[in-house]
């Protein structure tokens, strides 16, 4: 409680403090207001009534008293004869002082008051937290007794409820017992109904026996023999032992069937569980092994994280003897059920199913573990790998773009000082070198092609050549005959004229021959030149197609599939075939 | 599926042999035996007043007709047709007459359950049974044709006695643990006798042939308890239907509940087929569909339906039963196994238009036949699994694993299909209506 007050203390006088320069301004401390009315009062008193000239003395005594008193040096006085005269120095000596002491005092005075104003202000906001705490406590007050009111009312109630459910119980008891005395009555009602119509049915009976009812009664043609053939037997011991016997016989045979059918499902669980036996041996034995070298495995690799793997090679071990142990033991088992089925066996058979059970049981829950383990490990090492992978792509990223800022910056040299050429040429040549070389070959390989269509120009203008000088002869030789044909059309050479006429009409075969080969001639330049021997047979495929004479799409496919490079290349080796086909044609 | 031209009958009475071989049918005071295959008349018996219940004996060689308001009995044979007996029970009355397994026996039960009389055929003699009780099912022969057991009421106490029916000779008789016995019914392999409580309890009882209590099972308490029972033709299950629309299977080692079938009004069973059968004929009002069916016939509803599947969540109709009033319609009241003990067929009676089948392998729901009218009446096939079923109209509806049908009976004027059972072949179905009857033949697997 202390504390909270204390700091509204501290900031009420942090409030009085901002406070008090107007205090002293404007208003002043009662106490203030006393000093400065009893101050003129006796200074007034001083002036008339302390000192006169007669009691100078008196008051010098007085004022030394009093100084004295106060703690300060006497008033000196020096008495020279009879008068006596104040030490004008010690005066104002003690005249000081004891204005410093005013001073002080007035100062003390000041500190107090604003002290008293502070407190007043702490009094006034304790009170005024004291009301409303009190409010406060007023409130909660009224709280609590409304709760109360409520607590009392919701006590009423389930005292109500209480009653009621009192009521209701009872109810239900009384009605359950109604129930129950009517059931009671209902039954014994029933009771007593039936009897009475027993004893109805019985009286009945008795009066239509008595009556002795003629009507009832069985006509038949004749007696029919019993469905089985035999004749009806009489009602003796004998009849109801073998009655019995059957009975029994019935109820044996039934027994045995339902025997049977269980021996039947019996064996056939067995020979389950058998299997099951079997399978689970043999699905265990191997995965151990392998389990076993597994655990050995990831101890190697990976030892400090798994633990259980540390641990497991033990266990598999002790397991594994357990199991060839079990294994044994089932086996012997089996061969044992199968043989007899008695008490021992059986408990064997269980003790067995369950600790191949609980070998299984554990086995799952290792390679639970172990799946869980390797999944973890496999996640780590992706994550690793993918850092790794992500590293190593940074790294190159890096380079690359090293590698284009240099190139950037060379090409930016290589703009920026054209003068400089030779680092240019030498630049340039660098990365031309290999185009210029391939451009070389082709400009060799076009060299070849042109010379070779040179020489296959000039033989062809040389076979043109010989071509007119046959032409030439041949029309020599024709103005020849016909001069002779024309001569020897003379009547003595009657004689031989079929033979002329046959001679004439090859000469008409050969007139018109020369004028056909002409335009088979033209098309065919290649035939030509192929009978002519002019192209040779056994060359490459590239060489053949680099000379030319095969028609274009054969030779660009191969072209184009070297490199596409050369495309712009061989477009121009192309133009200027055609060109130079063109040229020959 | 053919059918065969329209007969008549009375009271529904009509009878295949046990053999197979007749057709027994009462048409007023008349019965006439026809031969199964040709449909020709073999024999023309006249008895002395309308025919109550006909039956044949075990043999096929007799054929019995009760006139229940006469007090009377007509034994009529099928070798000497001129051999005839008559028995008359006299004023004392006659509620119930039937055969012994022995087919030389007649068994009447006399009105107020005084007595019930055994006439022999054999040698004319008479004994008696005193205190029979009057309930749901009281007698009940085994398969065999050896036992038979019989519920018992004194000092309001109820009792079995098991007679060996070759010399009607007492073997065994020991009061049961029962309030009041409703029904008495042999596993068929005759060894396990089920009895079960009236409605008031839930209490079912199973005794030995020899009269041991094997076991005792009870579901609830408090509720109306078993309204229906049934036993797997192998006796290894006991099904039984109780008020609680469920229906509970018993294994014959531990005698224990093996596992509860409930009827839901929503089936979310995704294993189950539910079909619901579709009438493709115009909707008219209600009032006027009675006046039409007034006027017309049933020539308004010879129109088609047929089956369709109903994705599931399927939604069953379902009857309010009136709570308050006795016997309510509620509960499984219908029960019956295939011949193969493969499927059950049940009937809830607050869902009358649904029939539900179980897989009693898988221990599931297999289909549900949701029929646009009350399901009548339900047989099994006796040698293959497929069920038939009637719901009063002119159609007759098959159920098999590979699906339904539903199949309207070619016959001249209305023929409504009240009820149905089984030649003993499978071969044959025999549609009883309400004075008439008509056989349907199915397609053999060598026809096909």
């Amino acid at each position: 409680m202390a504390q909270p007050v204390h700091c509204v203390y501290e900031a009420e006088a942090d409030h009085t403090k901002d406070l008090s320069s107007i205090s002293h301004i404007s208003s002043v401390s009662p106490l203030g207001q006393n000093l400065t009315v009893t101050e003129p009062k006796n200074s007034y008193s001083l002036e008339n009534t302390f000192c006169t000239e007669d009691n100078i003395q008196h008051c010098v005594t007085y004022i030394s008293q009093e100084v004295g008193s106060l703690g300060l040096s006497p008033v000196c006085v020096e008495s020279s004869g009879s008068e006596v005269r104040l030490n004008t120095t010690s005066v104002l000596n003690l005249l000081y002082e004891l204005l410093q002491l005013n001073r002080r005092k007035q100062h003390h005075l000041q500190e107090l008051e604003n002290q008293q104003l502070r407190h007043c202000s702490n009094v006034e906001h304790l009170q005024n937290n004291n009301s409303r705490l009190k409010d406060q406590l007023e409130h909660t007050r009224r709280e609590n007794s409304g709760l109360h009111e409520g607590e009392r009312q919701l006590q009423l109630k389930i005292r109500a409820l209480q009653n009621c459910l009192r009521s209701e119980k009872e109810e239900v008891q009384k009605l359950q017992s109604i129930i129950s005395s009517r059931a009671s009555q209902f039954t014994h009602d029933a009771k007593r109904k039936e009897r009475e119509c027993v004893k109805l049915k019985e009286r009945i009976n008795q009066l239509l026996v008595d009556k002795r009812d003629r009507k009832l009664a069985i006509e038949m043609v004749n007696c029919v023999s019993r469905s089985d053939g035999r004749r009806g037997l009489w009602k003796t011991g004998k009849m109801e032992a073998r009655h019995e016997g059957e009975m029994y016989k019935a109820l044996l045979s039934d027994y045995e069937a339902r025997q049977r059918s269980l021996m039947v499902e019996n064996t056939e669980l067995k020979k389950l569980l058998q299997h099951m036996k079997k399978d689970m041996v043999s699905i265990l034995s191997p995965k151990n092994t392998c389990n076993k070298a597994q655990s050995t495995d990831s101890c190697s690799t990976a030892p400090p994280t798994d633990d259980s793997c540390s641990k497991a090679p033990p266990s598999d071990d002790s397991l594994g003897q357990g199991g060839s142990e079990v294994e044994d033991e089932g086996e012997d088992c089996s061969k044992e059920t199968l043989e007899q089925v008695c008490g021992s066996a059986r408990e064997q058979l269980a003790n067995s199913i369950r600790l191949q059970w609980r070998r299984l049981k554990n086995h799952m829950h290792r390679l639970d573990s172990q799946v869980s383990l390797a999944a973890s490990q496999e996640e780590m090492i992706s994550i690793r790998e993918h850092k790794d992978a992500i590293r190593c792509m940074t790294l190159e990223l890096q380079r690359c773009t090293e590698c284009i800022q240099t190139q950037h910056q060379l090409l930016q040299q290589q703009f920026s000082s054209p003068c400089d050429d030779d680092t240019a040429v030498l630049l340039n040549g660098g990365y031309t070198l290999e185009e210029k070389e391939r451009l070389k070959e082709e400009w060799k390989l076009f060299e070849e092609q042109k010379e070779n269509f040179e020489r296959e120009r000039k033989s062809f203008t040389e076979a043109a050549i010989r071509l007119g000088h046959e032409r030439k002869l041949f029309e020599e030789e024709r103005g020849q005959w016909l001069k002779t044909q024309f001569l020897n059309m003379t009547p003595f050479m009657d004689r031989k004229r079929p033979n002329g006429v046959r001679e004439c009409r090859r000469a008409s075969s050969l007139k018109f021959t020369p004028s056909k080969p002409a335009p088979a001639h033209l098309p065919s330049t290649v035939e030509l030149y192929r009978t002519l021997q002019l192209i040779p047979d056994t060359r490459t495929p590239g060489r053949r197609g680099s000379n030319g004479f095969q028609p274009g799409p054969t030779l660009t496919k191969p072209r184009l599939r070297n490199s596409v490079t050369d495309c712009s290349i061989f477009s121009l080796l192309r133009d200027e075939k055609c060109h130079l086909e063109d040229l020959h044609s | 599926m053919n059918f065969s031209e329209v007969f008549k009958q009375s009271n529904q009475l009509c009878k295949v042999s046990p053999d197979g071989q007749y057709l027994a049918t009462c048409v007023q005071y008349r019965l006439v035996v026809r031969d199964v295959n040709t449909l020709q008349i073999l024999q023309l018996y006249t008895c002395l007043d309308q025919v109550a219940h006909m039956e044949w004996s075990s043999d096929s060689l007799f054929i019995l007709c009760a006139m229940y308001k006469r007090g009377l009995v007509q034994v009529w044979s099928l070798e000497q047709p001129e051999w005839h007996c008559k028995i008359d029970e006299g004023s004392i009355g006659l509620v119930s007459s039937r055969w012994s397994p022995d087919g030389r026996h007649i068994l009447n039960t006399t009105e107020f359950h005084l007595r019930i009389t055994v006439w022999s055929l054999c040698n004319k003699s008479v004994s008696y049974i005193k205190y029979p009780k009057a309930c749901q099912k009281g007698m009940d022969f085994s398969a065999d044709g050896r036992y038979m057991a019989l519920a018992e009421r004194r000092d309001c106490k109820d009792f079995i006695s098991i007679f060996v029916c070759d010399d009607w000779h007492l073997l065994r008789h020991f009061e049961t643990e029962t309030q009041d016995l409703a029904g008495v019914e042999w596993s068929p392999n005759g060894c396990v006798l089920a009895m079960w409580d009236s409605c008031l309890d839930y209490k079912m009882l199973l005794y030995s042939l020899d009269g041991r209590l094997l076991s005792t099972y009870s579901a609830y308490e408090w509720s109306l308890g078993i309204k229906s029972v049934a036993w797997s033709p192998s006796s290894q299950f006991l099904a039984i239907g109780s008020y609680d629309e469920k229906v509970r299977i018993l294994n014959h080692i531990t005698w224990k509940k093996l596992i509860e079938f409930e009827h839901p009004a929503t089936i979310t069973n995704s294993k189950a087929v539910v079909y619901k059968e579709v009438e493709k004929r115009p909707v008219i009002g209600t009032e006027d569909l009675s006046v039409h069916e007034l006027a017309l016939g049933s020539s308004l509803f010879n129109s088609q339906s047929k089956y369709e599947i109903v994705s599931l969540p399927a939604q069953v109709p379902v009857v309010k039963p009136d709570l308050d009033r006795a016997n309510p319609k509620i509960g499984i009241s219908a029960i019956a196994f295939s011949a193969d003990n493969r499927y059950l067929a049940t009937k809830n009676d607050n869902m009358p238009q649904s029939l539900w089948v179980w897989d009693m392998q898988r221990l599931g729901l297999q289909a549900v036949l949701e029929q646009t009218a009350p399901v009548r009446c339900f047989v099994w096939d006796p040698r293959r699994p497929r069920l038939a079923l009637c719901t009063g109209n002119g159609k007759v509806y098959m159920w098999s694993l590979a699906g339904c049908v539903s199949v309207k009976v070619q016959a001249e004027g209305s023929f409504q299909v009240l009820s149905l059972f089984w030649h003993g072949t499978g071969d044959s179905l025999v549609l009883l209506g309400k004075d008439q009857l008509c056989l349907c033949y199915l397609a053999t697997d060598e026809e096909k």
